[in-house]
């Protein structure tokens, strides 16, 4: 077998064909990420599928247009959009290398997410307290599953987010932590994008 | 891996570019896009604007703007040869997503249809 | 204290269980026992628990599975010998509850835990040194996966000796699976087994895409990948895809159970036709998991034995491609006869019959591989060749059943069982076998027991169909599945000639253990020293048998698809390469540790055991930060070192 040293490539297999040889870490773990990403959107597509099923079924109990309160949703909304804001803005002090303006985009990030659970938190407190809880009816099941679903993700990249905080302070913008606080903002982006399809799938068509 | 990687020029969603200011303005554009739509689907669902049998429709297109402005100015998702991998991965998973969410209401609008009529309960 | 768990759930006065219950206790400990008076713990611990590499991780998924396969068909045997002799007034020695178990587990255990176990296994060992790299892409993770996999195995065996398993089937469909109908712990075992195994299969999915994807030697395009690759690469993706959908659907009706929700119960709207269309929106998928991968065996082994290159590489990889998005367009086929309107039906069914093009092109791509071919007729290549045969015939009454009028007739027939069997056992368990037997060399150094290997191949072929073509023939009789007594003597003689066809397949499980014990008795006179015992077409077969850790001194350079067979039609000279020092992965207690609680999470969430449950989940939550704040994951090989183990492994081969 001709065991040979890795000579340099010609540039055309390197790119589109993949022939360029096993590609960077920090590739790797983003992108493995993004695929991780994936299974998490086809798994809250179920649970989009079992409420768009179920959204009619409630057993004479109260309906999204009774309970629903939209200006609630709309700041919910404009938390969550902001907050992906800055946590882009972080990611980009981050790059940089300037920890102390990441550390402030973070704190922003988290009090937006914050925000919108702490809201998110009193509206299902709200309907519990009025006899609209998830054991009322499948279409109550089911929203409170969804949308509990992503609030409970929230909660978990609010957690992640003071842990990367926490990394920084301790260990600074290297490398490994950069590729760790990549992760984290697609996981943030992409909790946006499934409140895209809650807010409009839900909330807006269910407001009607 | 080893030392022997080579940097291929792949890249992965959510990395940053080199240019940081070309990004700072992705982000700002891209949340005001967002904005604009995400307003716009609120007004679309609570006015009249859009003809009522339609606001579904209008609904969904609006949403999937905001998603594409997210996947593009937030997560840098493009379509340089350096994005397919990326590219084809979200759109097998949306091809997935579709399939299951519309799979799921026609076949279970279906069965509801030949359901037996049933006294209330 | 301890919630719902008493003395109670030990099934004192069910001699069969207690029986089982005993034996398997008692064998454990003396495993335990002599493990430990050995001092083997370290060894264990260091070699095996801890470690991330792909290859020990493969040995133990496909070992997990052979484990398992000793139970599943343990059940398949007990459930045939019922059926064999409770025939009119004789009640046979089951009684229901415990019939309703016990084919509830076979199908749960080998679907989940030995089909799944050899899949993954497999590609775990191969993928990597195919795509002639050191590792897949997150070893760690990796580790996690198989981990919690045999959490899932811990519970379900659990289930054996506290408490007792669903009788729901292995699919749990409600309202029977509600707490309403099934109160007890069963389906609890089997929702909290199957969640966290299927936690550990997302990640493998994950894993696979991302080294398939981005970790491959430089030079390998895309289609310079060896097909087995591919094969990996499309049952990933199917993972990726396919398995989030099943946690849902399970989260979901352990919501209806813990939470009182009302997703699929009889009243406040539930619906239980969602939970069917959900779950087999991920089980087709799920089917094609556990094939893809078999089909890459095949393609290997033919090719190979064939001594020729695998016929149309091209059309392989399309085919491959199509099945695995058309494997979610067909899926409602499993509920034709649930009361979707013709035009539902229609559709799916359609689609169903598509479906078997690709696989077509596969079956012609084999056997022109084979025409003309200078073929070795070795187990591997007898696998291959029944699997042809009988997997053709299971895909033609799949066909067959995809037409709805007909599947009218016999849905949940015995012909249905007959025909998932056919395929699963004609298409992944010989397979499993064939690369089993293809690969052992290369995983252990030395071959495997050559006419064992053939005695097993003959077993099991004559038993499947010994075993299941009676099963077509009742079914068209009117037979339905999973019936604990039957009421027609003239069914008899067919069940008699299945319960046989069940004992010919246990000799040929029996050869294969003599197999192990003897070619692992005789090893000496067939060590593989070479690290090419079949003269091979891909990168697996240029490292030595076993590979070193680091598989690979140095990336090999790929210029053409089947890299090593090409590498020796060219011929070298051997030139010693300049070492350079290489990072692998350091070993990791993540995975077992964090397998080990979420067992006890498992454990007591199934028995309301609400403050272990919150201990187990804590303690899974630190050890998961744990690993998310450290950085140390790699250790260097010196160069000085590689150079010679490299040196001591070519001196070997110079002796061959």
């Amino acid at each position: 077998m001709t065991i040979t040293t890795i000579d340099r490539l010609p540039a055309e297999l390197a790119r589109g064909h993949g022939g360029g040889g096993p590609a960077p870490v920090r590739t790797v773990v983003a992108y493995g990420f993004w695929i991780f990403i994936l299974s998490d959107i086809v798994m809250f597509s179920a649970l989009f599928a079992a409420y768009a099923v179920l959204s009619g079924n409630t057993a004479g109990g109260p309906d999204g247009r009774e309970l629903f309160n939209l200006r609630n949703v709309f700041i919910e909304t404009a938390c969550l959009l902001f907050s992906s804001y800055t946590c882009g803005l972080g990611m980009l002090s981050a790059e940089r290398r300037e920890p102390g303006r990441f550390l402030l985009f973070a704190v922003f990030t988290f009090a937006l997410g914050a925000a919108f659970l702490f809201i998110e938190m009193s509206e299902f407190a709200g309907m519990v307290r009025a006899g609209a809880g998830p054991s009322r009816s499948a279409f109550l099941s089911s929203f409170f599953s969804l949308v509990g679903m992503h609030g409970a993700h929230v909660t978990a990249g609010l957690v992640w987010l003071v842990y990367m905080v926490a990394q920084v302070l301790a260990k600074g913008l290297r490398a490994v932590v950069l590729r760790r606080l990549v992760c984290f903002s697609l996981f943030w982006h992409a909790l946006d994008i499934i409140w895209i399809g809650v807010l409009t799938l839900v909330y807006l068509m269910g407001a009607r | 891996m080893d030392g022997n990687e080579r940097v291929f020029g792949d890249r992965s969603p959510g990395v940053e570019q080199q240019e940081s200011t070309a990004n700072f303005l992705s982000y700002t554009v891209g949340l005001g896009l967002a904005i604009l739509a995400t307003i716009a689907s609120f007004v679309v669902s609570q006015t009249d604007l859009l003809w009522p049998p339609g606001v579904p429709v209008g609904l969904v297109v609006l949403a999937f703007a905001q998603i594409g402005v997210h996947l593009v100015f937030f997560l840098h998702l493009g379509s340089g040869s350096d994005n397919t991998n990326n590219i084809l991965a979200l759109a097998f998973g949306l091809l997935i997503v579709f399939l299951v969410i519309t799979g799921s209401v026609w076949i279970i609008a279906n069965l509801n249809n030949n359901m037996m009529p049933m006294p209330a309960h | 204290m301890l919630g719902r768990l008493s003395w109670a759930a030990i099934p004192f006065n069910e001699p069969l269980p207690l029986i089982t219950m005993a034996v398997v206790v008692v064998v454990i400990l003396t495993v335990l026992a002599i493990v430990t008076i050995k001092g083997w713990w370290p060894y264990l611990w260091r070699e095996w628990l801890t470690s991330v590499d792909h290859k020990r991780i493969g040995v133990m998924y496909f070992g997990l599975g052979l484990i398992m396969l000793l139970r599943g068909f343990s059940d398949a045997i007990m459930m045939r010998s019922q059926q064999a002799i409770a025939v009119g007034t004789a009640q046979g020695y089951l009684p229901p509850d415990h019939y309703n178990q016990i084919f509830s587990a076979h199908g749960t255990i080998m679907i989940f835990f030995v089909a799944m176990a050899f899949v993954i296994g497999l590609m775990n060992f191969v993928v990597p040194l195919q795509l002639g790299v050191r590792d897949v892409a997150f070893p760690v993770l990796n580790s996690v996966s198989f981990w919690l996999t045999a959490s899932g195995v811990l519970l379900i065996n659990a289930s054996l000796v506290i408490g007792n398993f669903a009788r729901t089937g292995w699919m749990g469909y409600p309202p029977l699976s509600e707490l309403a109908f099934s109160p007890d712990v069963g389906v609890d075992y089997y929702l909290w087994s199957l969640q966290i195994s299927g936690i550990g299969t997302l990640l493998s999915g994950v894993n696979f895409v991302t080294t398939i994807l981005k970790l491959r030697a430089p030079g390998m395009t895309y289609f310079r990948m060896p097909v087995f690759c591919w094969t990996a690469l499309a049952s990933s993706l199917l993972i990726v895809a396919a398995f989030p959908i099943l946690t849902a659907t399970f989260l979901m009706l352990l919501l209806d159970r813990y939470l009182g929700m009302h997703f699929f119960t009889n009243d406040a709207g539930g619906n239980q036709m969602m939970y069917v269309n959900l779950f087999w929106a991920w089980g087709h998928p799920e089917v094609y998991i556990l094939i893809l991968p078999a089909f890459g065996v095949f393609s290997e082994v033919i090719a190979t034995f064939s001594g020729k290159a695998l016929f149309s590489y091209r059309s392989m990889v399309l085919a491959t491609l199509g099945i695995c998005v058309l494997s979610f367009t067909v899926w409602l086929h499993h509920f034709f006869t649930m009361g979707a309107g013709a035009d539902v039906n229609a559709f799916f069914g359609i689609m169903s019959s598509i479906i078997a093009i690709p696989t077509g092109v596969k079956v012609f791509n084999w056997l022109f591989t084979m025409f003309r071919g200078r073929i070795v007729y070795r187990t591997p290549v007898l696998f291959s060749i029944g699997f042809i045969v009988t997997f053709v015939i299971g895909g033609m009454t799949g066909v067959l059943l995809a037409v709805p009028p007909v599947d009218f007739v016999l849905h949940n027939s015995a012909f249905l069982v007959a025909h998932f069997h056919n395929v699963i056992i004609g298409g992944v368990v010989f397979g499993a076998l064939a690369g089993y037997n293809y690969w052992f060399p290369k995983v252990f150094g030395f071959t495997l027991d050559e006419r064992f290997g053939k005695a097993s191949f003959w077993c099991w072929l004559i038993g499947f169909y010994l075993a299941f073509t009676p099963l077509y023939v009742l079914g068209l009789m009117g037979m339905t599945r999973r019936l604990q007594h039957i009421s027609d003597p003239g069914w008899q003689p067919l069940l008699l000639v299945a319960e046989a066809g069940a004992v010919v397949i246990m000799c040929g499980i029996l050869c294969q253990i003599a197999q192990l014990y003897v070619s692992i008795r005789t090893r000496e006179s067939r060590r593989d020293l070479t690290g090419d015992p079949w003269n091979g077409r891909t990168l697996e077969w240029a490292t030595a048998s076993p590979p070193p850790s680091y598989n690979f001194a140095v990336l090999p350079q790929v210029e053409t698809i089947d890299a090593f067979w090409e590498m020796k039609q060219r011929g070298s000279a051997q030139v010693e390469p300049s070492y350079e020092p290489i990072e692998v992965p350091r070993n990791s207690a993540t995975g077992v540790v964090i397998a080990f609680f979420a067992s006890v999470a498992g454990f007591a969430l199934i028995w309301h055991i609400w403050w272990m449950a919150v201990v187990g989940l804590i303690g899974a939550a630190i050890t998961l930060l744990a690993f998310g704040w450290s950085e140390d994951r790699e250790r260097e090989i010196p160069a000085p070192e590689m150079a010679q183990m490299e040196r001591a492994r070519s001196g070997l081969r110079r002796l061959a």
